[in-house]
């Protein structure tokens, strides 16, 4: 029983790593109505801002909040220089560029910064909660929430977050009744990449910093949102929670998986889901009539 | 009555296929005119190429502000509300999210809340399906919703794209009735693109007949009702 206790700790510790990606791709996807593959190494990238800021001298928090303003100008950056050009391209182009972006971000990285693994500071008190989960992963959990909860407003009371959605939904309509649509993707871009920057600067005190960081944690992200709901913030971070418990237990209690199949845990979850329920757990089903 | 739009010289392609070659016409103000013609005539080109919804050439006057040179949303922000083909709505969100979205461009709380329930007024049905996924609303009451979304922008000028298409016929007699109303209670002026020429020439006093994208004809409702060929070609007695 206590190793049980003990594995679905484990995995709402990872989960919280897991959840708080799935925001930033959930946040991207109700902007752009699509995946970005270079979601990930964005983030990652963010993150070596803030190290390199915090190696500068500049305090935690100072250079925590600096880093996402950063993130925010570069992600609506991106989508005004390189996506706008590329407004009316078939998807197809798009996933070209983001693996173009994958490439062009971790080989950055690692000219600017080398490959050797760095250490990355924790805001949160060191030690655990009753020897169970560590505090870095508690806190974690909260600022997960707290952006669930900012998402959550944006969306839904805000004119902002309404037109983004509509934008991404019907872009024509969108322009029809006023909304600059250009502007909504942009923006769309700066948020996720704000998000992915805070979920980045959250998860390398675990798993350390280095170019790679993130190719196998976006693979659980994609996985929480699909598996949580891809429309849906709340969702989405269920699907992390989720996505961690499930990988824990079977790593452990599934002999033929331990702890080296546990990517395959999430690749499966996606098939599964999208096999079954393709709008995820929590996400709306997306009705029309004809 | 002055004239509300002025139209010269009007050409529209998607790519390099030409589709209108110069339409010259105008809107009465607080008027209603109607486009007609077959499939592929460029009608519903036409009110896109007002929108700025396709490459466009030539002049396009609201009071005397030039908007081709001008996007969508800034062609919105001017006061021509757009009520496209297939409704257009956002499916994903409530109908009266939908209607909220209209008034987008607007900033003044009380009259966008004000204008909320005038459309229900109008639009009783809406009312009772106000929470409702638009996307799961009937045809009928789709195509209610996407006019009522573009009257929150208070237009000067609704343009509507075959509103009937696909509807029952009580249903576009409804519609057409609450169309009617609305061009004289709040005197918005329409431009209306119809394939039913005769539901289109009872609400319109000015039409316009398109074909292959050249105005091949123009007049009162009247005089084109009494038109030969339009007789024979677009109303079938």
């Amino acid at each position: 029983m206590d190793l049980f206790l003990q594995q679905i700790l484990t995995g709402i510790a990872n989960g919280a790593i897991y959840a708080c990606l799935a925001l930033a791709v959930v946040m991207i996807y109700q902007a752009i109505d699509h995946f970005n593959f270079a979601q990930g190494e964005m983030a990652m990238f963010s993150t070596y801002i803030c190290w390199a800021l915090i190696a500068g001298g500049v305090p935690y928090w100072l250079a925590f909040f600096a880093t996402i303003i950063i993130s925010f100008l570069g992600g609506l950056a991106i989508e005004r220089i390189i996506f706008k050009p590329l407004h009316s391209a078939p998807v197809l182009s798009h996933i070209v560029v983001f693996i173009g972006l994958v490439a062009i971000f971790n080989s950055t990285a690692g000219a600017i910064w080398d490959h050797n693994i760095k250490t990355f500071p924790s805001p949160f008190p060191e030690g655990s909660f009753g020897g169970l989960i560590g505090l870095h992963e508690v806190g974690m959990f909260f600022v997960t929430l707290l952006l669930l909860l900012a998402i959550f407003c944006f969306f839904r009371f805000t004119r902002v977050g309404m037109a983004m959605q509509a934008a991404a939904a019907n872009p024509d309509s969108a322009g029809l009744v006023g909304i600059r649509v250009g502007w909504m993707l942009a923006l769309g871009w700066g948020l996720a990449a704000a998000i992915g920057a805070v979920a980045g600067m959250m998860i390398a005190p675990i798993v350390f910093l280095e170019p790679n960081m993130m190719l196998g944690i976006l693979l659980y992200g994609f996985a929480a949102a699909i598996v949580g709901g891809i429309s849906s913030p709340g969702g989405a971070v269920a699907g992390g929670f989720l996505v961690g418990i499930i990988e824990n237990l079977a790593g452990t209690y599934i002999p033929a998986i331990g702890s080296e199949l546990k990517l395959t845990v999430a690749l499966i979850l996606i098939v599964t889901v999208l096999l079954f329920k393709p709008n995820g757990l929590f996400g709306k089903t997306i009705v029309t009539r004809v | 009555m002055s004239h509300l739009l002025e139209v010269k010289g009007l050409e529209a392609s998607y790519g390099p296929t030409k589709v209108l070659h110069g339409l010259d016409f105008s809107l009465e103000r607080g008027g209603v005119t109607t486009i007609l013609g077959a499939n592929g005539a460029g009608k519903t080109t036409t009110l896109r190429a007002i929108s700025g919804m396709v490459t466009r050439k030539g002049k396009i006057e609201l009071d005397g502000t030039e908007l081709v040179a001008l996007q969508t949303a800034d062609i919105t922000r001017k006061g021509i509300a757009h009520v496209p083909e297939g409704r257009g709505t956002f499916v994903r969100m409530s109908a009266e999210d939908n209607l909220r979205l209209g008034a987008y461009s607007r900033s003044d709380r009380a009259g966008i809340a004000e204008d909320i329930e005038r459309v229900y007024g109008y639009f009783p049905i809406l009312k009772q399906r106000r929470n409702q996924q638009a996307g799961t609303l009937s045809g009928g009451e789709a195509q209610m919703l996407a006019v009522g979304r573009a009257l929150m922008l208070r237009p000067q000028l609704l343009l509507l794209d075959e509103p009937s298409f696909g509807l029952a016929p009580l249903i576009v007699q409804e519609l057409f009735e609450i169309l009617k109303r609305i061009n004289a209670e709040e005197k918005v002026s329409m431009l209306l693109v119809e394939q039913n020429a005769s539901l289109a020439l009872d609400l319109a006093d000015h039409a316009y007949l398109l074909e292959t994208g050249n105005i091949v004809i123009s007049g009162t409702s009247e005089s084109i009702l009494e038109n030969e060929t339009v007789r024979r070609s677009y109303l079938g007695y």
